[in-house]
């Protein structure tokens, strides 16, 4: 059976021009790159290479990359890093009410150690509520955190705006952006948004899992959480993960190679899937007007229909996609982005999130409208509870 | 030195003539779970005795551990062997013993002697007199109580001297293979384990059988039911898990028959589909992890209703049970993290609002009636494309 994989808002396939060149950092230049022989250079070199690459997409200079374990360390180093840094200057923390847990859990250990979180609200569509963030902007506040792309239902933060916002009623606070979903499907400069903080997953652009970069806008200060050898400047110890850096750095490069077209072709796939939908009984789209989203997310509810349900029968015929929310025998646990959009709870139990890469294709898309054309009646027939 | 477990077992004692069954039983459990791990071990029962006998890279946490797996045992004893042939080494060789395991403890003792090899001089009372007051000797902390003692040190003298103390709780029961075989119907929840492991501890061996219910039911649900089998097969020994496919079945009752009655129903084929297997396999019963009035389909009536589908009896050990006295034992059996994971079982999928509690079996049947034509051949589908999981 032909496999059509709609899940790379979870994860991609890795690329070959990734997997090569981490093969090599593992075969032929498997030195450390601490070490001061020859190996250590060669191995050094791909550290270089790999700053030089991000740096470069980003237009922000090399020593303001920082790589990670990937998306969750970044997003808790940036958060805890700061806080800690800026504690004597205040204790106010603003978020939105709609963050992946790799935010919100680390912003509530935070909370639990003395800081205050306070959360914007957002619209039924998933727009941040600008008049209630000036509200709370206060002298206290030292750190906002917000979510560039949402993870579930593809919306866009207006990152510039906010962040010209936040620099104007709070000059010394802190704006980090997690930049997990958005990185490789829009265009960012970290520098002319106004972003001190950045978080990058390498997994979500077909680069290896486990790897991940921090962008640390220079001039700001924070405090590393990773202690050891000293490798980073200090800032994050441990020997670099070589072949993942490698890894990461070429797909970075394979990303913003030919971007607009690949993101074009994200965009088509989604209208389509759209227009498909838009054509059912019982469906509903969420995240408002297509084109304010995300190019490679589409989050539809089916009405009467189990998520999990939709999800394993699509798998019968080799459609792979994500549920939209999590569920179990007992309950049904509405997720972050459901709850704060508002979703009714008929919805929240009923969708799944399609997410697209530059290698899926129109055909495949209109294979899975065809096989929910054929599912859902049947499904909707034996509705669960 | 260390290197032998003394092995007790309660209940095999009594059975006779048949006794040698049970023990030879009992010598094969415990081969079989010490064979899971490394080390080289030697089974052996002579004269009412069990003793495993460890050599090469074993570790005494884990050969414990596996010999709490094995239903039949009581107790497991460390003991320590000696070469020793005579009275005065045997002295040398208790307080070697002591200093070992019992130091600087303060606490009160008594001495106990089995003298098999009745070559040896003395009598039994005679030799744990003179060890008693050796032991005072050398260990001022240490002083007598011989009704109520801290440690008892049991010696027995055979071939070589055997020196124990400790006794480390076994999981009791009766050997897995000498009561017969029987079919658990395993769901993914909590109890049903819980019921497989206790007809197991009996000394029933054990196959299962799960209904899953694609797309219903997950591919991780089947996993979870793979791993609990596994987890129940780590006491009851091998396990021939049958993994039906019921999504038809279901669909079927759901168009043809009132949906209040919807449980109870498909709990009745599936008993009928548990009972064709259990008859292929020669198992002796059906085992359910029902406890009365836990839910609907466990009532009284219920339970009555689904158990007419059948002939086999239906063993139910978990029936008087409360739940947390359940989830008690599924902690402890080591089921209770992967029952609980949470992913859709069948039994939850097709559910009424208000499900029959106080079903009638004559209006089951009647209902049941209405399948007929239908049902027929797609449980004949599910009993030939059944998936059997060895664990």
């Amino acid at each position: 059976m032909k496999e059509i994989y709609f899940d790379n808002a979870s994860t991609t396939k890795p690329s070959q021009a990734v997997l090569d060149v981490m093969i090599r950092t593992m075969t032929e230049d498997y030195g450390n790159p601490s070490s001061m022989h020859a190996k250590g250079v060669a191995a050094e070199k791909y550290l270089k290479n790999a700053r030089k690459v991000i740096a470069g997409i980003l237009r922000v200079s090399e020593k303001e990359i920082c790589f990670t374990s990937g998306g969750t360390e970044s997003d808790n180093w940036a958060l805890c890093g700061a806080a800690l840094a800026m504690k004597r200057r205040g204790g106010t923390i603003l978020t939105t009410e709609m963050e992946h847990p790799a935010v919100s859990e680390p912003l509530r250990f935070l909370e639990k150690n003395g800081f205050t979180v306070r959360k914007i609200p957002v619209d039924p569509e998933g727009h941040l509520d600008t008049g209630a963030l000036a509200e709370l902007l206060t002298d206290d506040v030292i750190l906002v955190s917000v979510m560039y792309v949402n993870n579930e239902i593809g919306s866009i933060a207006p990152v510039g705006q906010i962040a010209r916002m936040v620099h104007t009623a709070c000059p010394h606070a802190l704006f980090h952006v997690d930049a997990i979903q958005a990185f490789g499907k829009l265009m960012i400069r970290p520098k002319t948004e106004g972003i001190d903080l950045m978080s990058v997953s390498g997994h979500k652009l077909h680069g290896p899992k486990g790897t991940g970069f921090l962008y640390i806008r220079d001039g700001v200060r924070i405090l590393p959480l990773i202690y050891g050898g000293g490798q980073q400047g200090g800032m994050r110890s441990g020997t670099e993960n070589v072949p993942g850096i490698a890894g990461l750095a070429e797909a970075c490069r394979e990303a913003y190679d030919h971007f607009e077209e690949k993101t074009a072709h994200m965009a088509a796939l989604r209208d389509r899937l759209e227009a498909g939908l838009a054509e059912m009984d019982g469906v509903v789209i969420h995240g408002g007007e297509a084109a304010q989203r995300a190019p490679h997310i589409v989050h539809a509810a089916f009405t009467g229909v189990g998520s999990e349900v939709l999800l394993h029968t699509l798998e019968n015929d080799g459609i792979y996609v994500s549920a939209g929310s999590a569920c179990s025998t007992h309950k049904r646990l509405a997720s972050p982005t459901m709850t704060a959009i508002g979703a009714p709870a008929e919805e929240v139990s009923s969708s799944v999130r399609f997410s697209f890469s530059e290698l899926n294709t129109e055909e495949e898309v209109d294979e899975t409208l065809a096989v929910l054309r054929r599912v859902l009646p049947l499904l909707r027939r034996y509705r669960s509870r | 030195m260390f290197d032998t477990y003394l092995i007790k077992y309660g209940e095999i004692g009594i059975k006779g003539k048949n006794r040698h069954v049970f023990e030879d039983a009992l010598a094969k459990q415990i081969r079989l779970a010490l064979a899971k791990i490394p080390g080289e071990f030697t089974v052996r029962h002579e004269r009412g005795r069990v003793y495993v006998h460890c050599e090469g890279e074993w570790e005494a946490g884990e050969t414990v551990d596996a010999l709490q797996h094995v239903f039949g045992i009581v107790g497991i004893c460390p003991v320590h062997t000696y070469e020793t042939r005579d009275p005065e080494a045997l002295k040398s060789d208790i307080l070697d013993y002591v200093s070992r395991e019992y130091a600087d403890r303060t606490a009160t003792f008594k001495v106990k002697v089995r003298r098999v090899d009745k070559e040896f001089p003395g009598t039994s009372m005679e030799i744990a007199a003179d060890l008693g007051e050796v032991i005072l000797e050398h260990f001022p902390n240490l002083s007598v109580d011989v009704h109520n003692p801290d440690i008892m040190f049991d010696i027995e003298i055979r071939d070589t001297v055997y020196i124990y103390s400790e006794i480390i709780p076994g999981p009791g029961g009766m050997p897995v293979g000498t009561n017969g075989s029987a079919m658990l119907c395993l769901s993914g929840g909590i109890d049903s384990p819980v019921a497989g492991w206790m007809i197991a501890k009996r000394g029933v061996s054990l196959d299962a059988v799960y209904f899953h219910a694609p797309p219903y039911t997950s591919e991780r649900a089947r996993e979870k039911v793979v791993d609990l089998a596994r987890a129940v097969s780590a006491y009851a020994g091998p396990i021939r898990l049958y993994v039906v496919n019921f999504t038809d079945i279901q669909m079927a009752i759901y168009d043809h028959c009132p949906h209040e009655e919807l449980t109870i129903i498909m709990r009745r084929y599936m008993m009928r589909i548990a009972e064709h297997f259990a008859k292929e396999r020669g198992n002796l019963g059906i085992v359910t992890g029902e406890s009365i009035g836990q839910v609907a389909s466990q009532t009284m009536q219920s339970l009555m209703t689904t158990n007419a589908a059948v002939t086999l009896p239906v063993y139910r050990p978990l029936i008087g049970f409360d739940k947390n006295e359940i989830v008690e034992v599924a902690e402890k059996i080591g089921t209770y993290e992967t029952s609980i994971l949470p992913y859709e079982d069948c039994c939850t999928i097709f559910v009424a609002k208000h499900p029959v509690t106080k079903p009638v079996l004559e209006i089951i049947e009647r209902s049941e009636a209405k399948l007929k034509g239908v049902v027929e051949e797609l449980v004949e589908e599910a009993i030939r494309t059944v998936e059997v999981v060895r664990v």
